[in-house]
């Protein structure tokens, strides 16, 4: 640490606040993992599918579901991979 | 009074405790020690149990490791009966010590087997029992923890041990005998260990607020990094009895506070050196 620093603090940022913020995460995904889904998450997925097949040619691989919790809330994730053009 | 006092004389119940953390070296033995002792200290009939088998240690940190005849697996195999096991301890009336075996493995240790030693002392009319968990989630942890009333979670301010205690904590959620029954859970309890008002107010250490909202766990008190903790257990004598240690206070404040008492946080706060020691040196 130089003395100008010492006097003026330093301005890189404190690894205090990286380790709160890895640790947000690391522990947010283990929470998950221990509590498991909610239960409806697997036929939310399947009457998504259907719903979404009647306009788009998908399979059940291309839709994901997932609940994540960040902070105080839950995000409720769906990610759905559309088929290459043309095969539509 | 406090709630656990009225528990205690009205209805007079055993209370077990586990003094776990997952990672090792945090300060689970010190702190069994350290707590098991201010019970006593207080009146209460204690015991304090050494779950890890095979590297046993609480007794070298009590003190009674040259008085260790029979241990906690003899008397689980009923080799030897828990009177005769049962170390009393040299500083506290009411204080004993159950060790751990030294060369058996951890598999020795039967959920029948723990239960009825935990059993026993209740009928001998113990007021708590402390069970100082080893580290790790495998058999030996998961004993300590199957009967536990309450819980002291030992957490170093750092990354890895705080993950490690987050892990422990589902354990007991899922594991204990009260989550397995659907009874009441498991009271967790926060202790943050080896605390450094400095380094946290140079942002260089995670605040035991940030390790608190982290674990999301009532705090149950703030040991400061202190090297009458080496001094304590070298010498054999649990650190709560050191004379003008900050550690030995700060587990006084804890069993206080356990004991339903309000005690503000102390040795958290650093106060910032000014400018021209800065300069010219100091801190």
């Amino acid at each position: 640490m130089s003395w100008l620093e010492k006097i003026f603090g330093s301005s890189q940022p404190k690894s205090a606040q990286l380790a709160r913020e890895r640790l947000t995460l690391v522990i947010a995904h283990q929470r998950a993992e221990n509590e498991g889904q909610p239960d409806f998450l697997p036929d939310l997925q399947k009457e998504l599918i259907a719903v979404i097949s009647k306009y788009v040619k998908v399979s059940s691989d291309d839709i994901k579901v997932q609940l994540e919790k960040k902070g105080n809330y839950e995000v409720l994730e769906v990610n759905i991979v559309m088929p290459e053009p043309g095969v539509r | 009074m406090t709630e656990h006092n009225n528990q205690i004389r009205e209805n007079p119940v055993t209370r077990i405790i586990v003094v776990t953390s997952g990672k090792g070296g945090v300060g689970k033995t010190t702190t069994s020690a350290s707590f098991a002792s201010g019970l006593a200290l207080r009146g209460f009939k204690t015991a304090v149990i050494d779950f890890d088998v095979g590297l046993r240690n609480l007794d070298l940190i009590m003190g009674c490791e040259r008085r260790v005849v029979y241990d906690f697996v003899n008397v689980i195999h009923g080799e030897a009966n828990l009177n005769q096991a049962l170390i009393k301890d040299k500083h506290c009336e009411n204080l004993f010590v159950l060790p751990a075996s030294q060369t058996r493995d951890k598999d020795a240790l039967t959920e029948e087997g723990v239960e009825k030693v935990l059993k026993d002392l209740e009928h001998m009319g113990f007021d708590y029992i402390i069970c100082d968990s080893p580290a790790g989630i495998e058999h030996g942890a998961i004993m300590a923890l199957t009967f536990a009333d309450e819980a002291l979670v030992v957490t170093n301010p750092e990354v890895s041990s705080i993950r490690d205690s987050d892990r422990i904590l589902g354990i007991l959620q899922s594991k204990s005998r009260r989550a397995r029954d659907g009874q009441e859970a498991v009271k967790e309890h926060l202790i943050v260990t080896r605390y450094s008002a400095k380094r946290v107010e140079e942002g260089e250490m995670l605040s035991y607020k940030d390790v608190q909202e982290l674990l999301r766990v009532p705090l149950l008190g703030v040991i400061p990094e202190s090297e009458t903790v080496l001094q304590a257990s070298n010498s054999g004598a649990p650190v709560i009895h050191s004379k003008e240690s900050e550690a030995a206070e700060a587990y006084q404040d804890v069993v206080a506070r356990f004991l339903g008492e309000e005690r503000e946080m102390r040795f958290v706060n650093y106060e910032k050196p000014g400018l021209l020691k800065r300069i010219f040196g100091g801190a």
